[in-house]
């Protein structure tokens, strides 16, 4: 493949990656650790919002994370016709 | 049928099932042994990869802990998870797509040099042999518990076991059993999760339970911060670390993870990129079925214990008090000779109960530790929360002996996965990278072979006689893994600029503070391991993340004011970067 063409892939893998980083650092150190005192005024059902994310929400948010590059990445794989067969 | 006989036939289909596994299994070549052929489905990596990385710790004391520490206890359970983001997006699909055998081959082939490569062997041991100490000791303790035989047997015929799947399967023996293993340990775990979520909240799902209300009413974690506040425990969902040591240990433990070798190995077991990336994802709905069910348990079980103990007087305790009494992981010392029990915040003694051999009149057993002024009077062992969550939720015999077999497969599984780490360490890194590079392939498989049979009989022999400071260097597996690996890998795939000598004096430079912090207030001067004199009141588990730090500094620092990587080594990067090829990659 060419240069230019490999270039951009992998700057949008990067985009890709800071975006979906900065969410994973809000949900658990910031959500669940540096905020959840402040959450933690509000309930979700029985539960603190701050004890919640640190304990519950950031784990679930983690795993939609990774099926979500997943997706992105496959898509983008296709786009620049860099998949394996 | 009695518990014991249920545990033996469960225990015994279970070791039936791992050895018929390990005989379909069989590795040939050297790439069968060390990678399973690159055939795994990402699917069953997926299961491989939680059923490698969820150990006895994880299985039999992690929701004890947290059970104990209350908020606090989101440092295991975010720093065990979070790691699997990292992974999925910042190194599995790269290293895939690099195609060799070990985290060592990395790094020696990305840094052209033999000492950073030998830098890597001697952590990824070191790393290997913390941690399967410490799952032949859980083996052996399932078994003394549940099949009432001595720690030793069991750690023998624990020995056993790995010795026939590993040696004989290699990678692949151990990725299929490693799938059974998996299944075998969350139904364990489930099963009596979901018993107790229904008797303590009447809802099925542990994960929602935790957030309802208890039976007879009120919500179960304000019903539990207020029994904390009486008792002058900290407010369960409060804790009491400071934020910044929370907020290093979480990032220490994540980063740790996704620097463990015997972790990133498994994501070399699958036929492409993406199924890299994907099979990180599996692994993480996996390993979060039981990481979300923990904290659920450790609510559940806080609650039952402090409603049945609390000024209960000892002859209406019930049965399970006695038995896990008659195994010394519970005591009661009756200070105030009341005849009840006060649990209240405290230790009742110095260290662990020393029994006397005779009973009280009210049959419980006598100690002969110097009490403390405090006014709690009982001791429990965390480890027995989810031991013993059967007994205390009253569920049925097969129940019981099934959290026994679940616990010997998280503990198995572990192990396999950290002794084949050291026998690739041995036999590629060392003996066919560095000391004979012309030997066969059927030498080399022959000599990885006998590296795991010498590995499973040292950790055995440690899992016999544990060294006091198992425990200690836990910290250290997850702090070196931090403060060396992870950084020389992104680094390796994102900064193509970062050449040889970057990454020696980083890695060093991350190892030796790293060690340093730890070695001074775990082994030099422990009575010095307090808040005040940390760094930034950073403690020893949480000081790996400032050793990445230091690693990540020194090593840019030192790659721009020395030459840039060669041409090749350029091009070998740009080649990581994109999925198409991995195929020819992995030719050797």
């Amino acid at each position: 493949m060419e240069k230019g063409k490999l270039q951009e892939y992998w700057r949008t893998n990067v985009r890709y990656l800071i975006g979906l980083l900065v969410v994973w650092f809000t949900v658990s150190y910031g959500f669940g650790i540096l905020l959840a005192d402040q959450l933690n005024a509000i309930s979700l059902g029985g539960f603190k919002l701050g004890f919640w994310f640190a304990q519950q929400g950031s784990i679930y948010v983690f795993v939609v994370l990774i099926f979500v590059y997943v997706i992105l990445m496959n898509k983008l794989d296709r786009k620049f016709d860099v998949r394996e067969e | 049928m009695d518990v014991q006989t249920w545990t033996y036939l469960i225990v015994g289909i279970t070791f039936a099932i791992y050895i018929g596994i390990a005989i379909w299994a069989k590795a040939g070549s050297a790439k069968e042994f060390y990678v399973a052929g690159a055939g795994v489905p990402p699917l069953a990596n997926g299961m491989a990869t939680a059923a490698d990385w969820m150990s006895a710790a994880s299985y039999i004391s992690m929701a004890g802990l947290i059970s104990f520490m209350g908020y606090d206890g989101s440092i295991y359970l975010m720093g065990w998870t979070g790691g699997y983001v990292l992974l999925a997006l910042l190194l599995a699909p790269y290293l895939r797509k690099f195609g060799k055998f070990t985290v060592p081959d990395f790094v020696g082939d990305r840094y052209y040099s033999n000492v950073a490569r030998t830098v890597a062997v001697i952590c990824a041991i070191f790393v290997s042999f913390t941690y399967v100490a410490g799952q032949m000791r859980g083996v052996g303790v399932v078994f003394s518990r549940f099949l009432e035989v001595p720690i030793n047997t069991g750690i023998l015929i624990g020995m056993g076991i790995v010795f026939f799947y590993a040696v004989l399967g290699g990678m692949k023996g151990i990725t299929y059993t490693q799938v059974a293993q998996y299944c075998v340990l969350i139904f364990a775990f489930l099963v009596p999760a979901i018993f107790i979520s229904l008797l303590v909240t009447n809802n099925p799902v542990p994960q929602i339970g935790f957030g309802s209300e208890v039976v007879g009413g009120g919500y179960l974690l304000d019903k539990l911060d207020g029994l904390h506040q009486e008792l002058g425990f900290a407010p369960y969902t409060d804790g009491s670390k400071p934020m910044i040591d929370v907020f290093f240990i979480t990032f220490a433990l994540m980063v740790g993870t996704a620097g463990l070798p015997h972790v990133i190995v498994r994501f070399f077991t699958v036929p492409k990129v993406r199924d890299a990336r994907i099979s990180a994802g599996w692994a993480l709905i996996f390993i979060a079925l039981l990481y979300t069910t923990a904290p659920a348990i450790a609510a559940f079980a806080r609650y039952n214990l402090i409603n049945t103990v609390s000024n209960t007087s000892y002859a209406e305790l019930p049965n399970w008090f006695k038995t896990w009494e008659g195994t010394g992981l519970i005591a009661w010392a009756d200070k105030n000779d009341d005849g009840a029990v006060q649990y209240v915040k405290g230790a009742p003694f110095d260290g662990k109960p020393a029994f006397t051999g005779e009973t009280g009149e009210l049959g419980q057993r006598l100690l002969s530790n110097e009490l403390t002024d405090n006014a709690n009077e009982l001791y429990i062992d965390r480890d027995i929360m989810v031991l013993a969550n059967p007994e205390i939720a009253q569920l049925p015999d097969w129940v019981i002996a099934l959290v026994a077999a679940g616990g010997l497969a998280a503990a198995l599984s572990t192990a396999a996965g950290l002794l084949l780490v050291i026998s690739t360490s041995v036999a590629h890194d060392l003996v066919k990278k560095q000391i004979n590079p012309n030997i066969s392939e059927k030498s080399e498989v022959l000599i990885a072979r006998i590296a795991v049979a010498i590995a499973i009989v040292i950790a055995g022999y440690f899992g016999i006689n544990p060294p006091g400071f198992v425990a200690q260097v836990v910290a250290f597996a997850f702090g070196l893994a931090a403060s060396s690996f992870f950084p020389v890998i992104i680094l390796g795939i994102f900064y193509k600029r970062m050449n040889k000598e970057g990454a020696i004096a980083g890695m060093l430079a991350g190892i030796i503070f790293t060690a340093a912090y730890i070695i001074y207030f775990k082994f030099v001067n422990p009575a010095a391991n307090v808040p005040a004199n940390w760094i930034w009141g950073i403690s020893p588990e949480g000081i790996g993340t400032l050793g990445m730090l230091i690693n990540f500094a020194v090593s840019i620092v030192v790659s721009k004011i020395t030459p840039e990587p060669p041409a090749d080594i350029q091009e070998l990067v740009d080649s990581l970067r994109y999925p198409k090829g991995s195929g020819e990659a992995s030719m050797h």
